[in-house]
């Protein structure tokens, strides 16, 4: 080993936790905020009084129990049909000879570039077009083909020895069968890692569902959210920012409770 | 190889296809088609203008404020976020006590939706009682208003998404460190290697691959990311938070000019074709493969 004396030991350790003091505050300051009465806001005192007054008066000022529903909804929906398509355009890229394939899987990689993220115009016309303005599908449809998932899918499906597929097809299996019953159960850890990633992407995607959605029975958490800050209300900070943790919550605490799956899944995503 | 095998293949492919046509191939396609013409308004109907939106935009005093705050921004926050993450990495690239606290400390602000923390940044950022502006007191200096003045108002957004990509980026750098092999450091330690040494000629050129990677996604996401600015600035005060992909957004569905959006986003689509492939032929004579 490379001789560490204990300055540098210090040094690396001291910085370290100063630096994750820092990019720790802004959460805890939110967590402040919120368990405490507005007059705490700014601050500091050890003895000041914990409540939940700021929770229940933004859950009574915004209609935030449909803004969750409506982003289960979204979420679920979304990495769903991502799932069963992503797999099948996965598995035929991996393990099948056609025609076109290449320039096929060029026009896959090309979405990892340019993303309906950024093609807003287009798309609101798409969706007026088919009359879905304002609908939750409509929040959906552009990432229901995700080009990211078809490249990460194929690149763990490639890694499954082909003896299996023999093997399967000794068995008379079919090839969706052999897609079911082999590819799908072996691309497990792949698929989860991918669902992290599109979760966390949808529950907090907020450009493209602030121009699709304009009523309460479609908007996500993350435009209520919005709307709930900005309104000139004379909203209190302790209130936004108990709105702010609450529609966080979800995926904070999913992500504390599974850290370790969280970050080797978007490790796993980014490096495939 | 037979025709059943590719009818079986195309057939996997087409549900994955319409939707990926559809929503991200055609609508590419008419952008740069709509981009020639006018914005239909009312009963009179769009009219081919050639390159008329793009000589209005070299006149849009907007447009030109929005290009050079998003090369601001980029030249800001893609070099910060990647050095903090490599930091980051190699900060907890150890084992001691309350590493794992470090670790989520920096991953969290990942997992967070940009639109809720940056509500919390504009209280930090808050004249008078914010966070920032205490600290400034405490230490006799005036009040600023970070957010509120042209001058300051873009590094204040800019440093939001340092603070949230940094983190991300950070795991990245961390497989990678874990890749490397032990014998090295120990090869190093004989001959009498420095860590700084070490460090860049042996981490360096071996992580350089996932610095290209994670360098293809801070420049997508140094374009993409202005979400906090909705809450922040909404793109002022005087354009001086004015980014791209937000001015796209103000035309387009603010003022209803899709020709001129359409416009707006063939640029966007040029830049990130430029760097995508730019990155890719930077590729393969910078990266270090085995």
């Amino acid at each position: 080993m490379i001789r560490e004396t204990a300055f540098d030991r210090m040094l690396f350790r001291g910085g370290g936790v100063l630096l994750a003091l820092i990019w720790i505050a802004p959460l805890a300051y939110a967590v402040w905020a919120a368990f405490h009465p507005p007059a705490f806001e700014a601050r500091f005192e050890l003895t000041a009084p914990l409540t939940l007054e700021n929770f229940v008066s933004a859950w009574a000022q915004a209609p935030f129990a449909r803004y969750f529903i409506n982003t289960i909804l979204l979420v679920t929906m979304v990495l769903s049909v991502q799932l069963v398509l992503c797999t099948l355009a996965a598995f035929a890229f991996a393990r099948l000879e056609f025609p076109g394939k290449s320039i096929l899987f060029t026009l896959i990689l090309l979405q990892l570039l340019v993303m309906p993220d950024i093609l807003l115009v287009e798309n609101y016309k798409t969706m007026r077009a088919l009359g879905l303005v304002d609908t939750i599908i409509a929040i959906g449809l552009p990432y229901f083909a995700s080009g990211f998932a078809i490249f990460l899918l194929r690149q763990t499906f490639m890694t499954i020895p082909k003896e299996l597929d023999e093997a399967a097809r000794v068995e008379g299996c079919s090839l969706l069968g052999l897609l079911w019953r082999v590819y799908v159960p072996l691309g497990k850890p792949a698929m989860l890692a991918f669902g992290l990633v599109s979760v966390s992407h949808h529950w907090n995607n907020f450009l493209w569902p602030l121009i699709i959605t304009n009523s309460v029975e479609t908007r996500p958490l993350t435009v209520g959210l919005s709307i709930f800050a900005t309104t000139d209300s004379g909203t209190e900070w302790a209130v936004i920012n108990a709105a702010t943790l609450m529609t966080s919550a979800p995926l904070l605490i999913g992500f504390l409770l599974f850290q370790r799956q969280f970050v080797q899944s978007f490790m796993r995503a980014g490096i495939k | 190889m037979n025709s059943r095998t590719w009818i079986h293949a195309w057939l996997m492919l087409l549900p994955a296809f319409v939707f990926l046509i559809a929503f991200t191939h055609l609508p590419a396609v008419t952008t740069v088609i709509d981009s020639f013409w006018t914005t239909e308004k009312g009963r009179r109907p769009a009219v081919f203008t050639g390159f008329g939106n793009y000589e209005k935009m070299l006149a849009d005093p907007v447009f030109l404020k929005a290009m050079v705050n998003s090369a601001i921004y980029a030249a800001i926050t893609i070099p910060a976020s990647m050095a903090l993450a490599l930091a980051m990495a190699l900060l907890v690239h150890r084992s001691f006590r309350g590493v794992g606290f470090i670790r989520m400390a920096f991953f969290t602000p990942t997992v967070l939706p940009l639109i809720a923390v940056a509500n919390i940044w504009l209280f930090f950022y808050a004249p008078g009682f914010g966070l920032i502006d205490q600290i400034r007191l405490f230490f006799g200096l005036p009040s600023a208003n970070y957010v509120g003045q042209p001058d300051t108002a873009l590094y204040a957004v800019a440093a939001v998404t340092i603070w949230k990509e940094a983190g991300f980026f950070m795991i990245f750098y961390l497989a990678a460190l874990q890749t490397i092999p032990q014998s090295l450091r120990e090869a190093a330690a004989i001959e009498g290697c420095g860590r700084w040494t070490f460090f860049r000629r042996v981490t360096l050129p071996l992580i350089m691959p996932t610095t290209l990677f994670v360098s293809v996604n801070a420049v997508i996401n140094a374009f993409r990311l202005v979400d906090h600015v909705f809450v922040m600035t909404k793109g002022g005060p005087d354009s001086a938070t004015m980014l791209l992909l937000y001015y796209i957004f103000e035309t387009g569905f603010r003022f209803w000019d899709t020709a001129y959006a359409a416009a707006l986003t063939v640029v966007l689509i040029v830049i990130l074709s430029i760097a995508g492939i730019g990155q890719f032929f930077l590729a393969d004579r910078r990266v270090h493969y085995k």
